[in-house]
């Protein structure tokens, strides 16, 4: 692959599916992205949006037997949808490896994090005991691990959560993955601690030349690392785009409320972060329209009705699903005429109500409306 | 004052005030923060310091049921009654031709110096027989458990994290052989058999023990397989059957270790039962069941002889039960601050 511009990864229109007994869980439904070598990716939405899932089916972990994938993803000029778990076990460590969400959980309680490291060295590449322990107590120095020596012969439970994320990092690391996704890295983390792990992962991905899926529910955590955003909710993807491009010209309700919703310094003392009212659908009896509409400050009769494909934006390499998308003159003629209708969550977003009643009571109404 | 008698060390650090200030303090703040340190895991005498007054006591009392069992089986078998402890089977009432002498004993004599715990209603020494009777208890518990273990803590801990096909297939055996009337069952297979040797009765009971290791290991390996650590070790390519026992296995053989504790408590009233019945081990050797059975027929005349092995039983029975429940808090404990 000597062209750098050749996309390593292209997924398109993925599905995940569960079978419940009581209905179909469409928990990725159509998703479609290209990823370059070297670039990195943030994938955003809320909690059930979606976005673990789709990373866990790109990489074929979905072990339960209830699970239905179509769809398509190439990875290298590889299709891997279909692969059985044994020739997907060939590209896991050596070509992709995760990075999962709770430190606390993702490491064996019971065995010595050096044996978890070289473990699958061995197995993988066949270097011995020595070699593997060598290179596992340089990979524990790369990773910031102080007296590594020492901490190769701990177990989880020594190790505070910030140290136990670098082990799991380390641990994805080890085989050389080229693409590494990882799983919401710093959600278990405090927010210090979350700003070292992403700084080490940026630099583990640009020395190493990876490219890397970062999934996340924070907008503030893609911002500065992705190089492109894709924005989640309902299984579906709602906006993509560059990462300037979409914190510059945001379309999506879905992406403005995300980023509304993260705190900013410049506020003033007491500030009422603004949240999303309502919750994410119910992905077995989907509303037929936009998945966003009932909690959509925008929403019109359309938006129930018929729902918005992915179109193209002006700018390069974006696009979004929204009928009345904001910063158009429709976008702003729809919010306009709800907030003089009094639609419940578009006086949330205004900060209207905030004044008179209790926000529960504008929660109460949107749920009501969900 | 009273202070400084509070703890050695404050009485030391008060005499050598002036290089004690700037010692650290003794205990750690926290085990995370501490690099360099070997990995320490708590060793025998620890777990044994943190035990509860009963739990200590009924420690002691298995590890002499144990260290008695073996002493009298080394006497019988390596050093052909050479060591101080009475024949288990010797009718000490009986006249011996060679040497002319009656015996020195006679049948159910109180405790004494010769004998400790008196004789039963063959004159036998009844301590002797008690520790004859715990080595039948401790082999068929050590095999039940063993057998339980090794292929129960197995299957379980296999089908709990394959799943599918195979976990239907195995546990439905297991419940067939789970839905039988476990006794009867013991009772039906034992009787086939004319000799009934001690390797006969372990075997018998540690397959049927199997089943409900089955189901333990099989409901931990069931928690511990959705543990995001297995499906980490998926997603670096590590082979099932190395996820199965480099991290499904070690999480589950501590809590079946401690079921295997309060297992073997309900091992050792089987085989009492058994024994009871007559369909253990076969005479002369004791057991605690058989030695019961046999005094019962003379419990107006001395009911002590009930006595002791029944105490014997139920010391032995209520130390394990007390022991694997401690085991299993430890553990539990354990695993929720994980």
């Amino acid at each position: 692959m000597a062209d750098a511009h050749t996309p390593v990864l292209v997924v398109d229109d993925l599905r995940t599916h569960f079978e419940l007994p009581i209905g179909m869980v469409k928990a990725v439904d159509g998703v479609s992205f290209e990823l370059e070598r070297g670039k990195t990716l943030g994938v955003v939405g809320e909690s059930g949006s979606g976005k673990t899932v789709l990373s866990r089916t790109i990489m074929g972990l979905n072990i339960a037997s209830n699970a239905r994938t179509s769809g398509s993803v190439v990875y290298d000029g590889r299709e891997l949808v279909g692969l059985t778990p044994g020739e997907m076990r060939q590209l896991w460590g050596t070509e992709m490896a995760m990075v999962f969400q709770d430190p606390m959980t993702s490491l064996n309680p019971v065995v010595k994090v050096g044996r978890q490291l070289t473990e699958h060295m061995r197995a993988h590449l066949g270097t011995s005991k020595q070699e593997a322990k060598a290179s596992a107590i340089e990979l524990l120095r790369s990773v910031r691990i102080p007296e590594p020596e020492e901490r190769f012969n701990n177990f989880p439970h020594e190790m505070s959560g910030g140290m136990r994320q670098r082990v799991c990092i380390a641990v994805a690391l080890a085989c050389g993955p080229k693409v590494l996704f990882a799983d919401e890295p710093t959600t278990a983390l405090d927010v210090t601690v979350q700003h070292q792990i992403l700084n080490l992962l940026a630099q583990q991905q640009r020395e190493r030349y990876m490219t890397m899926i970062l999934v996340t529910h924070d907008l503030g955590v893609v911002a500065g690392r992705a190089d492109e955003i894709m924005v989640m909710y309902a299984g579906k993807a709602v906006e993509k785009a560059s990462t300037s491009t979409l914190f510059s010209a945001m379309r999506h309700p879905y992406t403005e409320a995300l980023f509304r919703s993260i705190p900013k310094t410049g506020n003033p003392k007491h500030t009422r972060l603004t949240a999303i009212a309502g919750r994410p659908p119910d992905l077995i009896h989907p509303p037929p329209g936009c998945k966003f509409a009932p909690r959509c400050p925008y929403a019109q009769e359309r938006c129930r009705e018929e729902e918005p494909e992915l179109q193209a934006a002006p700018e390069p390499g974006h696009s979004f699903a929204c009928h009345y998308p904001v910063g158009s003159e429709a976008g702003k003629a729809a919010y306009e005429a709800n907030l003089a209708a009094g639609v419940p969550q578009t006086l949330a977003a205004a900060g209207q109500v905030q004044a008179t009643e209790d926000l529960s009571v504008v929660a109460a109404a949107a749920e009501e409306v969900v | 004052m009273s202070e400084t008698f509070d703890t050695p060390d404050v009485q030391r650090a008060e005499s050598t005030a002036t290089q004690a200030v700037i010692e650290p303090p003794a205990a750690e703040p926290a085990s995370t923060t501490k690099p360099g340190e070997k990995p320490r895991r708590a060793r025998p005498h620890e777990i044994f310091r943190d035990m509860p007054l009963l739990v200590k006591i009924s420690a002691v009392w298995l590890i002499l049921v144990v260290f008695g069992a073996i002493y009298a089986k080394l006497d019988q078998s390596v050093f052909g009654g050479a060591l101080p402890l009475q024949d288990p089977n010797l009718q000490t009432n009986n006249f011996n031709s060679e040497t002319g002498d009656f015996g020195t004993g006679e049948p159910l004599e109180s405790p004494s110096t010769s004998h400790w715990l008196g004789t039963d209603a063959l004159a036998r020494d009844t301590f002797s027989r008690i520790l004859h009777g715990g080595w039948v208890s401790l082999i068929v518990a050590g095999t039940a458990a063993g057998f339980g273990v090794i292929v129960g803590g197995l299957l379980g801990s296999l089908v709990g994290f394959v799943r599918g096909r195979t976990e239907n297939v195995i546990m439905s055996l297991i419940d067939v052989i789970l839905a039988f009337p476990a006794l009867i069952l013991l009772l039906a297979l034992v009787s086939i058999f004319e000799v009934r040797s001690l390797a006969l009765i372990s075997i018998v009971i540690g397959v049927l023990s199997i089943p409900a290791y089955t189901r333990v290991s099989r409901a931990i390996s069931l928690a511990i397989s959705q543990r995001e650590f297995v499906l980490a070790a998926r997603a670096i390519g590590t082979k099932p059957r190395t996820i199965l026992f480099r991290e499904i296995i070690p999480n589950v053989l501590p809590t079946v270790l401690a079921y295997a504790l309060v297992a073997a408590a309900f091992v050792v009233v089987v085989e009492g039962s058994l024994s009871f019945l007559g369909l253990s081990v076969q005479l002369p050797q004791s057991t605690w069941g058989n030695m019961i059975n046999q005094a019962r027929r003379d419990i107006r005349l001395n009911i002590a002889q009930v006595f002791w092995p029944s105490l014997a039983l139920s010391l032995t029975v209520l130390a394990l039960n007390q022991v694997g429940d401690f085991f299993q808090r430890r553990f539990a404990v354990r695993d929720s601050a994980l």
